[in-house]
């Protein structure tokens, strides 16, 4: 099934809701939001793509093997727990870094923004897997 | 090094060990290096944790730095320890071993990564101190398993994997429930603190129902009777590397957590709770080893005597004093290590004969005597003949139970040691004696029963189980520093204080 009209409005939802996965991912940084959901918004798009082309342009657009980025997603995930464990705290304590930077004010930032990129990559990566390994069926 | 380094690096080694291995997905020459590395970790983590333990006591590491009750505690007392080394032990094994075993195909569809997920989870629920927190590791042991257990997708895997993920669901269904249950009631799934709060509760049958309830779902996972049927029916299917792991460890997962639920949480009413432990305990033993003796496959007999030896587990936990219950850690201990002996031994007599069928295989002493031994010293140590561990494990308990005079139960565990004899014996004498009937008639295919030669595949078979086997000839001789290493561990077990005291009192 291609239809013009999906496909035109795809190409531009795509990028807003990529966009979009990205700043949930950063606002779960303070406030609500966070990795799991930005990465299921983000394998929407993926996913809405592969619906309005075919699986293997969405393959193409994603440009990596899902499993290559579920193992970096989990590494950096797993990761985050280690730069603690190496700074002789439990595993997962997060240690916070600040610093100003002049004319943009103070910033923040802990080993858990790692931890929410690797649940990002994670999320992305196992429901692009399932949805287009189905798909492919 | 740090407390919280030790006790996290059971289930951060896998982890890591699990992702590097999916990141050279491609490669499966570089996945095999990693994995046996990977084990080799875990075994000498887990050794590191045992004597820290022994050493210093229980530690406690508060995950993410926030403090128990809050938080969620990961513990390490001498029963977790113990159990996290011998995870060790048998990963590495088991991980060698499947580098001769595995087949290609499996390999590169993520054996590996599975295989050292599987580690993470039962190394967590070993260690994990918060009852949602076991819920959530034994769900990533379910689903790394079954995807194990089904891996390679023949008709007779997907049917065993169907089944036994049916069953453990039901039983994840009801742990929720019960988790959600004791949450209403204590407020709080620490489980130092609900040892703590459920103590002087006023509605003692409430928490009791409850308990019940815990019973039913880790029941169903370590395959006690009436609830075992999804163990023989699923653990002969998958490759022998694979049921060799999952009969080592998931089963005694279900019986490490009734362990522990049943000596800090629910003692409110021992009397009743304990008595049905018992009942139970003697039915497990005897189904077991009577579905056994039926059984002419070498996988499905095997696994029938697993459910006998969740019994003998039990029945320390039910009899609830030092010497028993060190009997029952002993029998744990000494099950992983000749179980998973027999399962290797069996493949490797696959490997050399090509069947598991007893009636097919035939002779294996005249041509493999080296084998024939292994397997004997297996056997007889799982049947419980001394000086083998399995002697001292049944010497244990047996003691055990005298002292407190539980008559019938020892009746039903010596009963169902000699049925054990006999299903060896059996497997000794139509698999290992007498000529198959094949061979009876000289119709044995060329090449059936010629030794290989000791090319690296069969190294990476026979150093494994050369390794369990010692062991199990070494817990019998040497029974005396493992026995009293396990009262202390029981004695532990038995005055919840120390557990409480060490994961709450740790903060004020």
């Amino acid at each position: 099934m291609k239809s013009l009209i999906l496909q035109t409005a795809t190409r531009s939802l795509v990028a807003v809701m990529l966009l979009f996965s990205i700043f949930l991912l950063l606002r779960g940084h303070d406030e609500p939001g966070g990795g799991f959901i930005g990465g299921l918004v983000g394998a929407a798009a993926f996913a809405l793509y592969a619906i309005a082309f075919d699986v293997q342009s969405a393959r193409r657009m994603l440009g990596i093997r899902p499993q290559m980025m579920i193992a970096i997603g989990l590494a950096m995930a797993g990761g985050a727990g280690i730069i603690s464990l190496l700074a002789s705290e439990p595993y997962f304590a997060h240690l916070w870094y600040h610093t100003d930077i002049p004319g943009f004010g103070e910033i923040h930032l802990g080993t858990f923004l790692l931890f929410d990129i690797g649940v990002f990559l994670v999320v992305i990566g196992v429901t692009l897997l399932v949805i287009l390994t189905l798909s492919e069926e | 090094m740090s407390h919280d380094l030790l006790v996290a690096l059971p289930i951060v080694i896998p982890l890591v060990t699990g992702v590097i291995a999916l990141l050279f997905y491609e490669q499966r020459e570089t996945q095999r290096i990693i994995s046996a590395i990977g084990a080799a970790a875990l075994l000498i983590a887990g050794i590191a944790l045992l004597l820290e333990v022994r050493a210093e006591g229980i530690l406690v590491s508060d995950m993410g730095g926030w403090p128990a009750p809050f938080g969620i505690p990961f513990v390490a007392d001498l029963l977790s320890a113990v159990l996290v080394m011998m995870t060790g032990l048998i990963a590495f094994t088991v991980a060698l071993y499947s580098l001769a075993t595995m087949d290609p195909r499996r390999e590169s569809f993520g054996f590996y990564p599975l295989f050292h997920i599987l580690l993470m989870g039962i190394a967590g629920s070993f260690l994990t101190g918060d009852m949602f927190n076991l819920f959530v590791w034994f769900e990533v042991m379910l689903i790394a398993s079954f995807v194990l257990i089904a891996l390679g997708g023949e008709r007779a895997q997907l049917e065993g994997a169907i089944k036994y993920v049916a069953l453990n669901l039901i039983s994840s269904a009801i742990l929720l429930a019960a988790i959600g249950l004791l949450y209403g009631v204590a407020g709080t799934l620490n489980m130092a603190d609900l040892g703590m709060k459920l103590q002087d509760v006023d509605e003692p049958w409430l928490v009791t129902t409850i308990g019940m309830l815990f019973l039913v779902s880790f029941g169903i996972k370590a395959a006690i009777f009436p609830m075992f049927f999804w163990l023989p029916a699923s653990y002969h299917t998958p490759p022998i590397a694979v049921t060799a792991l999952v009969a080592a460890l998931l089963s005694k997962v279900g019986v490490y957590a009734l362990i522990r639920a049943f000596t800090l949480i629910f003692t409110q009413e021992t009397g009743y709770t304990h008595q049905i432990l018992l009942v139970v305990a003697g039915l497990t033993m005897v189904t077991g080893v009577l579905g056994a003796v039926a059984q002419y496959e070498v996988r499905k007999l095997l696994s029938f005597h697993i459910i006998s030896q969740i019994g003998y587990m039990l029945v320390g936990l039910a009899i609830l004093s030092p010497l028993a219950l060190a009997g029952s850690i002993f029998y744990i201990v000494h099950n992983m290590v000749t179980k998973t002996n027999l399962f290797l031994i069996s493949g490797a007599a696959y490997r050399l004969q090509g069947t598991y069928e007893l009636k097919q295989l035939g002779s294996l002493y005249r041509y493999h005597p080296y084998i024939s031994a292994l397997f004997f010293v297996s056997a007889m140590a799982l049947a419980g003949m001394p000086p083998f561990s399995g002697f001292f494990a049944k010497l244990t308990l047996v003691r055990g139970s005298l002292e407190v005079e539980h008559y019938i139960i020892v009746a039903v565990a010596l009963f169902t040691s000699v049925l054990t004899l006999f299903s060896m014996t059996k497997i000794w004498t139509e698999g290992y004696w007498t000529p198959s009937e094949a061979e009876e008639n000289d119709e044995l295919p060329p090449g059936v029963n010629s030794w290989p030669g000791w090319n690296s595949q069969m190294l990476a078979m026979f150093v494994p189980i050369i390794i369990l086997a010692t062991l199990s000839v070494g817990m019998g001789i040497f029974a005396q520093p493992v026995i009293s290493l396990l009262i202390e561990t029981a004695e532990q077990l038995l005055e919840p204080s120390l557990y409480i005291e060490a994961v709450i009192g740790d903060e004020s």
